[in-house]
């Protein structure tokens, strides 16, 4: 028994950062183009994951095989879904209420969030039970110095590391991502320069939608259990990782993120129950001492 | 000569407020147009209803015979009218290039796929917008700045840097909301040939509102006097500030021009 915080933990804790901050750059995307919290977006996550699931399975059964190219089906698969319920969500939820008061898109998110819980419990072929997600790909250990890596971390790292440089590239570099910034600094400005927000935000639930599809895949392998309601505590942990890096903003996500997994893995080695409750530890700090996050701007109207 | 921007009888209540009442213009293809008013005679109001900002309570907006009253904002910008805000409204976490190019864009073809992909298409695009969004800033003298943050530049040179987003969405018709707010003799006498230079090179229509009378009977061409939502007075320039009802409402108060 070394210290806690050891090369190991280290690896576990950039592991869980990796799902969290794909999960959190949805939010954070979110926020900063309308403004709103989207309780949803875990949802999204356990959507990916599902539909992960019975792709592996439909695949499986009428193509056979395994290994890397199935799992970058799934990849697809799950992103793709995830992306169809955000921006179903957005479309019939939050774009007949965006010019109603924030209130109520808010309360809407909470509810569109049990509504997509219940329902896939209430589906026969999915179900409220805990279901054992298939093997994708073989685990393989290799053993560096003190840590043990398994390729599911390899992976976990690559996609997330892939899908954050690109969604960087297209938010720094393409005409949608400076309609994007440009939304997210000022809708009303944004319009008159011949921006069409509408489609701007929907393109946003997509690529956010997409996001944490992707994670839901990569957490259903790497924690290989799946419910209806598995997105709930990573989606508020992810929430929380994307306040504390300064919500609205991309980098500050993914940073906070990456703290958040870090901190949830040394707390857990040191004390389980710990591990679970770290997150909301550090939502009471942030907000007590630096409500703007890490990477955040002043800003005087948030919720 | 038909008219470029043609208004007809539009009127608007805030609540039970009347902002804008009866009101009718033309505005000719190629003028400088300038409105003017004391505070809270519905100068800005006009040019939100115009923009699609407030939906009239009655009356109707042509653009070259074409209906768009109360379209959505962007597709009014689309069809050709481009404008500026009394407050900045800057992207100030944007670069100054970016600033333009956003505003150029929605012309472009290719937006989305093509770009994560890379294709030479979507080069030449980028390559285009860029160039033609770096021409523009050095007509309004901010070349330099391309780079900078917005919200790092000076004042005088985001008032520009405003009028280079408007044109940037190449528009027919310019509106102008206050564009000397703010500046010292010396930058008003600037924007003024600025505004002339802009009317005679992007050959845009301009319609501006203004607080100064030097930069009104400097520049315009036809003057339109607001008080209280109605219009008192319309005409040159000279014989508007002559009209006496015009001296009570708005030069009596602040004395002569300014």
């Amino acid at each position: 028994m070394g210290s806690i915080f050891n090369a190991q933990q280290i690896v576990n804790g950039l592991q869980l950062g990796s799902i969290y901050a794909l999960i959190a750059l949805g939010y954070t995307m979110v926020y900063g183009i309308v403004r709103l919290i989207n309780f949803a977006h875990g949802d999204f996550f356990m959507v990916g994951a599902y539909a992960a699931y019975g792709a592996f399975f439909l695949f499986n059964a009428f193509l056979g095989g395994s290994g890397l190219p199935m799992a970058a089906v799934t990849l697809i698969v799950a992103m793709a879904a995830g992306s169809v319920v955000a921006a179903l969500t957005n479309r019939f939820a939050y774009k007949p209420l965006r010019n109603k008061p924030k209130l109520s898109s808010l309360i809407t998110a909470i509810g569109v969030s049990m509504l997509i819980e219940y329902l896939f419990s209430a589906l026969p072929f999915i179900g409220a039970s805990f279901r054992a997600f298939p093997v994708l790909i073989e685990q393989k250990l290799y053993k560096i110095g003190t840590a043990t890596i398994s390729n599911y971390v390899v992976i976990d790292l690559l996609v997330a590391a892939t899908l954050m440089i690109g969604l960087t590239f297209l938010v720094r570099k393409t005409a949608l991502g400076r309609a994007m910034r440009a939304v997210s600094q000022d809708k009303d400005a944004a319009k008159l320069m011949g921006i069409d927000v509408e489609r701007v935000i929907g393109w946003t639930f997509l690529i956010g939608g997409a996001f944490a599809g992707a994670a839901g895949l990569l957490a259903g392998m790497t924690y290989p259990r799946i419910f209806p309601y598995m997105g709930i505590l990573p989606g508020l942990k992810a929430f929380i990782a994307a306040v504390l890096g300064g919500i609205g903003n991309i980098p500050g996500a993914m940073l906070g993120a990456y703290i958040m997994g870090l901190a949830e893995t040394f707390a857990s080695a040191f004390n389980s129950l710990l591990g679970e409750g770290i997150a909301f530890a550090i939502l009471i700090l942030v907000l007590l001492v630096r409500p703007r996050g890490l990477l955040g701007e002043k800003s005087a109207d948030k919720i | 000569m038909s008219a470029l921007l043609s208004i007809r009888n539009m009127t608007h209540y805030f609540g039970g407020l009347k902002a804008v009442s009866e009101f009718s213009y033309d505005i000719p293809p190629g003028v400088i147009y300038g409105l003017i008013g004391p505070n809270g005679s519905g100068k800005t109001t006009t040019f939100n209803l115009i923009t699609g900002i407030y939906r009239p309570t009655q009356g109707q907006v042509f653009l070259e015979d074409r209906d768009i009253t109360a379209q959505k904002p962007y597709l009014i910008v689309r069809a050709g009218i481009g404008r500026t805000f009394q407050n900045l409204r800057i992207f100030g976490g944007m670069s100054v290039l970016d600033n333009i190019r956003a505003a150029k864009q929605y012309r472009a073809k290719s937006w989305m796929l093509s770009s994560v992909l890379r294709l030479p298409g979507f080069m030449n695009e980028e390559k285009r917008i860029r160039d033609e969004s770096m021409a523009l800033l050095d007509v309004l003298h901010l070349a330099d700045r391309a780079g900078d943050l917005a919200r790092n530049l000076p004042y005088g040179a985001l008032r520009r840097l405003e009028i280079a987003r408007a044109l940037a969405t190449e528009p027919k018709l310019l509106l102008l909301d206050e564009p000397a707010a703010g500046m010292n003799p010396k930058e008003v006498q600037d924007l003024m040939k600025l505004v002339q230079r802009v009317r005679d090179e992007f050959k845009v229509t301009v319609f501006l509102i203004e607080h100064h009378m030097k930069v009104i009977m400097g520049i315009c061409e036809y003057v339109k006097v607001l008080d209280f939502g109605t219009t008192i007075a319309e005409g040159k320039p000279d014989d508007v500030g002559r009209d006496a009802k015009v001296l009570e409402a708005y030069l009596g108060k602040k004395g002569a021009a300014c």
